[in-house]
């Protein structure tokens, strides 16, 4: 039982005690003092860099890692200094970003938004980072995007491919290097058309989630475009590992052409299980069976093993290429890790750079100052050639290699080989291009 | 007070005071030491520490009281998110809606799974719900697309509608979720020299919610529902035979612990309006068993003890990499350094898992009551010292 003595002296004495808590938060330093959130005001700069460490892209996530902690070492003066001697903005000067040192947290996406979202957060909230990086999977890149967006934050997305990024869910304060959907499905269709004619009838196999549709939707229209037919689309859920009932319908259809619209560990076993039913043997409409797989990487390659060679595929970079960025690169890692850099290792790489770049020659950490010198700015001697980042999605636009399986590699790491070197006009698209259709980048938040 | 006997008024008021204080509690270390790596009191974490806190004691009023194992409880966490972030795009950024939608709609769902998955109890059931919270998984994740967003999420848009209230600020971007007018992201800070204390606005309405959500549970507890569901868990069979139907009570406490969830669900949108499939994953649906057990099923406080110290095993350890290592043994000699670090860094980093699994299996042999049995031995030893020295004096208890 519960009684209550309700006195005048008492209900005075809560009121003053209420009232004073209320009072309290004006004596607080309100957040609100500094200009924009996580203004560095020491002599040092946070950088976060949220990568996958564990879960399915974590031999990425380890690259990724690899990647920031030679940028961070190129930036304060360290090492052989790496593209900053080939890249074409001369702002940076190694000693850190406007002369403050640069230091950085790391945190583990697991690629899962949710996590992947917890892990910025406390980057942004505990140890005041003013940018946030890394990322191998597109769910994840548009999660981490929308959150820097409301924390007022930069993010520079690492590796994340599907059209949304910088489509229906682009953000002004995120910006991606890497190359997507719609590019790689430019890019191969007409070395495609080359290769295995314009009168085929393509199969589809997609991972059922946001970048295996946008995957499938721009290698069909690339390719219808050229006169392919595309026979039959099936979706394979992420988590499947044998994929061989999805292989044997493939045998039923007159398709003679296999499109795996799969990525990582999903792109390994389809592959390997579709090369196991003998369909690179096979015949069909008197035309020799063909296999496509529109993102490649090297981890997956190596993954797969023999049974890539002669595929074809996309990918954003390659360390066989031969520009002096690239070189500078491929020599700066391989001296300090011992082996070449993946394409996830050079997208964040070079994000890295770019950021530090960009507050540079903004000459402020303030979101929107950067926001502002990414845009439209034209750089080149990061190896991709001369790229544009684009103001209307902050999207990077650069050349696209249309990659192959290697016949003979000669080591564990040269197993792609470059077929050609898509120029950008080929790939580039309008900002409202249908596939892109919704969103809005709004416009730049400085937080606080 | 309120209805309480002594005893829980006492733990109602420890609870609230701990959570009112967390801010001090969580920073122990000055800013720049160190130490400042452990100190959990930034806002998202302390945001988690109460969220997870009402799923667990949620969980626990149907694990701790009927014996029913849930294994699929996450799917009511998802669905809870789901609803509060639509809320969010058609109606409005005031959390008030967004949360009581989200306890509707996971109330509704877990009516209609525990409606099936009831009829079965022991291993069947867990396997059930299991079931169901999978299925929930995999339909957010792809076929409902349109509705869930997928693998990406339900994310909020600047083109979404939300009629009552502010569509767009007039900075041109999405707000931010706000208690009218009181926004969730806002903080204020305290630093007393070296030492930086944050108190955010949506940490503070998670706790006072949390507050008031543990309290219905000491209610819920304490009342002739609880023993019934007490009795469903010490021998179901010998109620049944006296002729009561136990599944109307086992069916409300699978609802409310539902709604709990949801609630948990509805908070967790609130002060971050993002919903991804994976909250409901089946490993999501674990943890929250691993909590209530690492705290001590079927005790009041055990659940928030759990979550807490799970949330902060993920967030802090997990963040701990093998350069911060090598700072800390920089001291030892070079081969030394070298060999600790080896050593500790299995553990840390992304290693956590193994820590605590490590932990959960302690905690189980030498603890089965949990942490909270923890506690109870130690200040029975404190105790038993006392009685030792009364005894001394000649005060012996008549046994009985």
């Amino acid at each position: 039982m519960s009684k209550s003595n309700v006195t005048r002296r008492g209900v005075l004495r809560t009121g003053a005690v209420a009232g004073a808590g209320l009072a309290v938060p004006t004596i607080f330093t309100a957040s609100s003092a500094s200009a924009f959130t996580n203004e560095p005001t020491g002599s040092s700069v946070t950088l976060g860099f949220n990568v996958p460490q564990t879960g399915p892209y974590a031999d990425e996530g380890a690259d990724e890692l690899r990647a920031y902690e030679l940028a961070v070492e190129h930036l304060n003066g360290g090492g052989d200094g790496g593209m900053l001697n080939t890249f074409s903005s001369k702002a940076l000067q190694g000693n850190g970003i406007m002369g403050k040192k640069v230091e950085y947290v790391t945190g583990d996406t697991q690629t899962k938004s949710d996590a992947a979202r917890a892990s910025a957060k406390s980057m942004i909230e505990k140890d005041g980072a003013i940018m946030i990086t890394g990322g191998s999977s597109s769910g994840v890149a548009v999660a981490v995007q929308a959150l820097c967006q409301e924390a007022g934050v930069i993010f520079m997305a690492g590796l994340t491919h599907s059209n949304d990024t910088t489509g229906k869910d682009k953000r002004a304060n995120g910006f991606r290097h890497f190359f997507n959907s719609y590019m790689s499905g430019a890019a191969l269709a007409p070395v495609l058309a080359n290769a295995y004619g314009t009168d085929r009838k393509a199969y589809h196999l997609t991972a059922d989630y946001n970048w295996g549709y946008t995957t499938e939707e721009a290698v069909r229209s690339s390719t219808e475009a050229m006169g392919w037919e595309t026979v039959g689309t099936v979706l394979t859920p992420l988590t499947q590992t044998d994929f061989s009932s999805y292989i044997a319908p493939v045998l039923q259809s007159d398709a003679d052409v296999l499109v795996l619209n799969h990525y990582g560990g999903n792109m390994v076993n389809s592959l390997t299980n579709a090369v196991q039913f003998g369909l690179r043997d096979r015949m069909v409409n008197g035309k020799n069976f063909e296999i496509v797989v529109p993102l490649y990487s090297r981890l997956m390659a190596k993954g797969a093993g023999a049974n890539v060679k002669g595929i074809f595929g996309s990918t954003n970079w390659h360390w066989s290429l031969q520009d002096e960025g690239s070189k500078a690169f491929v020599q700066s890692f391989g001296t300090k890790y011992g082996f070449p850099p993946s394409q996830a290792a050079h997208t964040c790489y070079v994000q890295a750079l770019l950021y530090a770049d960009a507050v540079e020659r903004a000459g402020s950490f303030n979101p929107c100052a950067v926001v502002e010198a990414l845009e439209g700015f034209e750089f080149d001697g990061m190896g991709n050639g001369p790229t544009l980042y684009r103001a209307e999605d902050h999207q990077c636009f650069k050349d696209v290699l249309v990659v192959k399986g290697k016949e003979n590699p000669s080591s564990e790491f040269d197993l792609l080989e470059i077929v050609e070197v898509t120029p950008v006009e080929q790939v580039t698209y309008a900002p409202d291009h249908p596939q892109f259709a919704g969103g809005a980048l709004g416009t730049c938040n400085a937080g606080a | 007070m309120f209805g309480l006997d002594k005893r829980d008024t006492t733990l109602l008021l420890i609870v609230a005071a701990l959570v009112a204080l967390a801010p001090f509690l969580l920073n122990p270390f000055p800013e720049n030491s160190d130490l400042a790596q452990f100190n959990a009191g930034y806002p998202d974490l302390m945001q988690r520490f109460v969220i997870f806190g009402i799923f667990a004691i949620g969980f626990n009023i149907l694990f701790g009281l009927t014996g029913y194992l849930s294994f699929g409880h996450a799917a009511f966490l998802g669905v809870g998110s789901y609803a509060a972030v639509w809320m969010f795009k058609l109606l409005s950024m005031n959390i008030i809606p967004a949360i009581v939608l989200a306890v509707i709609v996971a109330g509704v769902f877990a009516l209609l799974i525990g409606f099936i998955s009831l009829r079965r109890s022991g291993i069947y059931f867990s396997i059930l719900t299991l079931a169901f919270a999978q299925m929930s998984f995999a339909l957010a994740y792809s076929v409902l697309t349109p509705i869930t967003g997928g693998e990406t999420g339900l994310q909020l848009a600047l083109d979404d509608p939300r009629i009552i209230g502010q569509q767009v600020t007039e900075g041109g971007n999405i707000p931010v979720p706000s208690l009218f007018g009181l926004e969730m992201r806002d903080s204020a800070e305290l630093a007393l020299g070296p030492w930086l204390f944050t108190f955010n606005i949506g940490y503070y309405v998670c706790a006072i919610i949390m507050l008031i959500a543990f309290y219905i549970s000491i209610r819920i507890f304490r009342s002739p529902f609880g023993m019934m569901l007490r009795a469903i868990k010490s021998n179901q069979q010998r109620l049944n035979y006296t002729g009561l139907n136990s599944r109307p009570y086992t069916l409300a406490a699978f609802v409310i612990s539902g709604m709990y969830a949801g609630l948990a669900g509805g908070l967790m949108a609130s002060m971050d309006p993002l919903a991804g499939a994976e909250r409901m994953f089946w490993t999501a649906s674990g943890e929250v068993v691993l909590m209530t057990i690492l705290g001590g099923a079927g005790t009041l406080i055990g659940p928030i003890l759990g979550a807490g110290m799970i949330k902060y095993m993920e967030n802090i350890i997990s963040k701990i990499n093998k350069t911060i290592l090598h700072e800390w043994f920089y001291w030892m000699p070079d081969g030394l350094e070298d060999a600790m670090v080896s050593i500790v860094y299995p553990f840390i980093g992304k290693g956590w898992h193994l820590t605590l699994g490590i932990i959960f299996m302690l905690v189980v042999i030498f603890l089965p009551g949990g942490l909270v049995e923890g506690g109870q031995r130690i200040a029975n030893f404190f105790r038993g010292r006392k009685a030792a020295k009364q005894e001394g004096k000649g005060t012996t208890e008549p046994a009985e």
